[in-house]
């Protein structure tokens, strides 16, 4: 089963020793993978990781053949921190819906492209650019995509003023 | 007088096509480098009709959302509206009535159908023959009207409820829908006899833009275009959601991964949407349309939810960010024909213009739906 | 002197008429027959059937502003939908419609109407590259290459017929197969026994000749937005599109005086105008449903079937003719 295949890569990348980065995030989900209820929730594995984890993280969904649904990202302002989403699914009918995310403080909100990986993250991250201002590092083009070419604001932040 | 021409011969030139274009079908605009008819590079620019759905998803209360799923994609706007409710009640452990569930799967069959009827008639007609559009639209006519009967509106539905319908269906839908599906059949040998026999229309898509299986996976292709290209994934299948596990239909898959398969796919899919509100008819449970056991003011827990449903364009998903209030801290669509689209700028590098927006109509593009 | 000048006067101004009333009742009919073909009325608001439609439109054109893009070359731009009018209007005057309505028979016929039918290439390069605008200048090189492609075929259809009646005399041609059905040039004879295959040639060199469907590379509306006319407006517009009728005509024309026997009866009853005029307008009513039915071909597949099948066929035949000629 994929699940299992899949949810054992991405323990034994987190089992590694934990980035310095992911202590001061001690208040929400400590990084680590889940088996959710995929019932109630939509998917079956939600896997949270430190933001240099991630290009390893995605290769190993790459690697088991997954495909990208989509990249998102949330603003939780109260914890001061941002937190980009990725969805990841696949084509054959060992269902299995993955999540991969990454919490990133928001005076710095960078987190490594996965271009490079999946092509079609390329408007996934422009978008999430244009949302909420977070940067991807090594993007080949990460200029406004759904907003105007001279768009300087992050609409879906949360403490964003029309 | 203007100033004189001059280009090197290995000059190249840029070419806006759009965002006013008959090709795009909407505001789309693709900056393309032509080196004559050739294009060498070409990028797409999004963003014209983009309305900001997701905010408005985080400033309304669930319930008044329901509109604007419908303004997303608004030639197979109730798919939409299905994800958007099917997500509210798995997120809030809603149970549907069979009856509601066996209508929304006819309903959204029959504008599944509609979708693609409208998307043959203008497929056709970028490539250049003006006529089948016509005889689609009077064939989508019939089904915006069983539509209308029912749901009060002919493209922007929302007629979906949380825990049901908003009304029952008639004895006047069911007949007018059973007359409707052997016409339909009648009209697809029609198109089958006109359109895709034509010596012309196969040569302009045989063999045209070729997308390989690993680039629909790269970037997320769903839908007809990753059917065209040998991948045999419908949400409506692999995850399946509502009552489709109740219906027995096939999934079109075409290996060729050419304009002409993706043609196909969509061609095969209004049969298949057929036999699927044929089944609906005859299984059609009686029952209540609406459950009993609703909350008024829907306030979800806290946590991510993501739903998927199988639309005309491919998987649209819809992912809520809950902190348990009444509205949605963060609403994700996660829309089909945007990374559909997305494979336009890689794949038609070296490709003759006419052939690059031959591909682009096979790729069925609603530019409201892309923008969101 | 003074009767054969005011005869050629006389002749012209029929020939301007007849031209421009059948570009404007042409696109009525083009309409109509579009709308029959495609289960909806069409216009039929003004006059009976809208048959009124052509004159209003007509109006609407001339009173509208004459608008030049700001970077076009002015002169080429008001120039080019002139000379794609003109050469159309002079194909007319040695157009034989009956043994007498002729406005000046040519003894070199087939040579003059080719040689200005090669002239509206001229306009539609003149206007695209005049235009200054991208899709323009790439529906006028599209529209070109097309036109120089199928002239060569159509050439040599038609010294295959010449060869057989032994003329370029329109007139000549025609009395040449008068008299019944069996001696058009369309069917097989000992002398050309490809008759039929030329035929066909020629119809579609004239279908692409005139940039109809599904030909019509030069304005291919869902690539090219509107190609080569993209810039024009009111009656520049509307010299391009009366002459695209009005070559219409000369092809259909072409296509009956040089195989259908022209004014002849099929059954050699009552030879006459009328027989010409049904013979065109049949043809036309082809033209309008093949456009309305078949999707547009590629630039590539269009120069693809006159250089690779239609060229060699017609050589082909031209050498067979030749040979039956000098065996028979």
């Amino acid at each position: 089963m994929i699940l299992e295949t899949t949810e054992q890569a991405l323990q034994a990348l987190l089992a590694g020793p934990m980035p310095a980065s992911a202590a001061d995030q001690a208040d929400v989900r400590a990084n680590g993978v889940m088996i959710t209820d995929y019932k109630s929730h939509g998917y079956h594995l939600d896997a949270k990781v430190s933001a240099e984890q991630l290009v390893a993280a995605v290769t190993i969904v790459d690697e088991n053949g997954f495909f990208l649904e989509s990249i998102t990202g949330v603003d939780w302002i109260k914890e001061n921190q941002l937190e980009v989403i990725y969805d990841f699914s696949r084509y054959d009918f060992d269902t299995c819906r993955v999540v991969i995310r990454t919490r990133i403080p928001r005076e710095q909100p960078v987190v490594p492209t996965i271009t490079a990986i999946y092509a079609g993250a390329n408007w996934h991250e422009r978008e999430t650019h244009d949302f909420f201002g977070i940067k991807f590092a090594g993007h080949p083009h990460l200029v406004p995509l759904l907003l105007p070419e001279d768009a300087d604001f992050h609409p879906l932040l949360k403490d964003f003023k029309a | 007088m203007s100033a004189p021409i001059q280009l090197r011969p290995d000059e190249t030139f840029i070419l806006n096509v759009g965002p006013q274009h008959p090709a795009t079908h909407g505001v789309l605009r693709v900056k393309m480098e032509m080196d004559g008819e050739y294009i060498v590079k070409a990028e797409t620019v999004l963003g014209y009709v983009h309305r900001m759905h997701e905010k408005m998803g985080e400033n309304r209360t669930y319930a008044q959302y329901l509109p604007n799923l419908s303004r997303l994609d608004y030639l197979g706007a109730l798919g939409y509206t299905h994800g958007h409710v099917l997500s509210i009640e798995r997120a809030a452990g809603i149970e549907v009535p069979e009856r509601a569930e066996y209508i929304r799967a006819i309903t959204v069959e029959l504008n599944r159908v509609a979708s693609h009827l409208f998307w043959f008639g203008a497929f056709v007609m970028d490539l250049g023959g003006f006529s089948p559009l016509m005889y689609a639209i009077q064939d989508r006519e019939h089904i915006l009207d069983i539509l209308e009967g029912v749901t009060g509106s002919r493209l922007t539905y929302c007629y979906y409820r949380f825990g049901g319908l908003y009304n029952d269906v008639d004895d006047e839908f069911i007949e007018a829908t059973k007359r409707f599906i052997p016409n339909m059949r009648k009209s697809l040998k029609k198109y089958a006899a006109l359109v895709t026999g034509n010596i012309i229309f196969h040569k302009r898509l045989e063999g045209i833009a070729p997308v390989s299986a690993e680039t629909c996976r790269k970037y997320g292709a769903t839908g007809p275009v990753a059917r065209g290209s040998g991948i045999n994934f419908d949400v409506r299948k692999n995850e399946p959601y509502s009552v489709y596990s109740d219906f027995d239909f096939d999934v079109p898959v075409y290996q060729e991964g050419d304009s002409l398969a993706r043609y196909k796919v969509r061609m095969d899919e209004i049969e298949q949407s057929l036999r699927i509100i044929e089944q609906g008819l005859a299984k059609l449970p009686a029952g209540p349309i609406m459950t009993e056991k609703k909350p008024k003011n829907i306030k979800l827990p806290v946590g991510d939810f993501y739903q998927a449903v199988e639309t005309a364009r491919g998987s649209f998903g819809i992912r809520i960010v809950s902190d348990g209030d009444k509205n949605a801290y963060r609403l994700k669509l996660r829309s089909p024909t945007y990374s559909n689209m997305h494979l336009f700028d890689e794949t038609c590098e070296g490709m003759l213009i006419m052939d690059a927006l031959a591909f682009m109509g096979s790729l069925d593009l609603v530019i409201p739906e892309m923008d969101r | 002197m003074s009767l054969t000048l005011l005869n050629v006067i006389v002749a012209v101004v029929i020939a301007i008429a007849f031209a421009a009333a059948n570009a404007a009742y042409l696109v009525w009919a083009e309409r109509r027959g579009a709308a029959r073909i495609q289960r909806r009325p069409g216009p039929n608001i003004n006059g009976p059937f809208g048959l009124l439609q052509p004159p209003i439109d007509g109006i609407k054109l001339m009173t509208k502003q004459l608008m030049i893009p700001g970077g076009a070359d002015k002169i080429l731009f008001m120039v080019a939908p002139v000379l794609a009018m003109a050469p159309a209007i002079m194909s007319f005057v040695t157009i034989p419609f009956s043994e007498n309505i002729v406005a000046r028979n040519m003894d070199i016929g087939v040579l003059m109407i080719f040689a200005f039918a090669s002239m509206g290439a001229m306009a539609i390069l003149l206007a695209g590259w005049g235009s200054r605008n991208k899709y323009s200048v790439m529906a006028s090189v599209r529209a070109v290459s097309q036109n120089v492609s199928y002239e060569i075929p159509m050439l040599i259809t038609a010294i295959t017929v010449i060869m057989v009646n032994g003329s370029m005399d329109l007139k000549a041609i025609n009395l040449a197969q008068a008299g019944g059905f069996w001696h058009w040039n369309i069917f097989p004879s000992l002398q050309s026994p490809l008759m039929p295959v030329s035929f066909i040639i020629f119809f579609i060199c004239s279908l692409a000749e005139t940039n109809r469907a599904p030909f019509d590379l030069g304005e291919a509306e869902s690539e090219l937005v509107a190609g080569f006319h993209t810039e024009y407006g009111s009656m520049g517009f509307g010299l391009f599109f009366m002459a695209e009728y009005a070559n219409i005509v000369i092809g259909a024309s072409l296509t009956t005086l040089l195989f259908l026997g022209g004014w002849g009866c099929p059954f050699g009853l009552f030879p006459g105008v009328w027989w010409f005029l049904l013979k065109i307008y049949l043809l036309i009513a082809t033209f309008i449903w093949i456009r309305w039915t078949f999707p547009r071909t590629t630039i590539y597949g269009l120069l693809n079937l006159s250089w690779k099948i239609l060229i060699p066929i017609s050589l082909f035949n031209l050498l067979l003719t030749a040979g039956f000629m000098k065996v028979f």
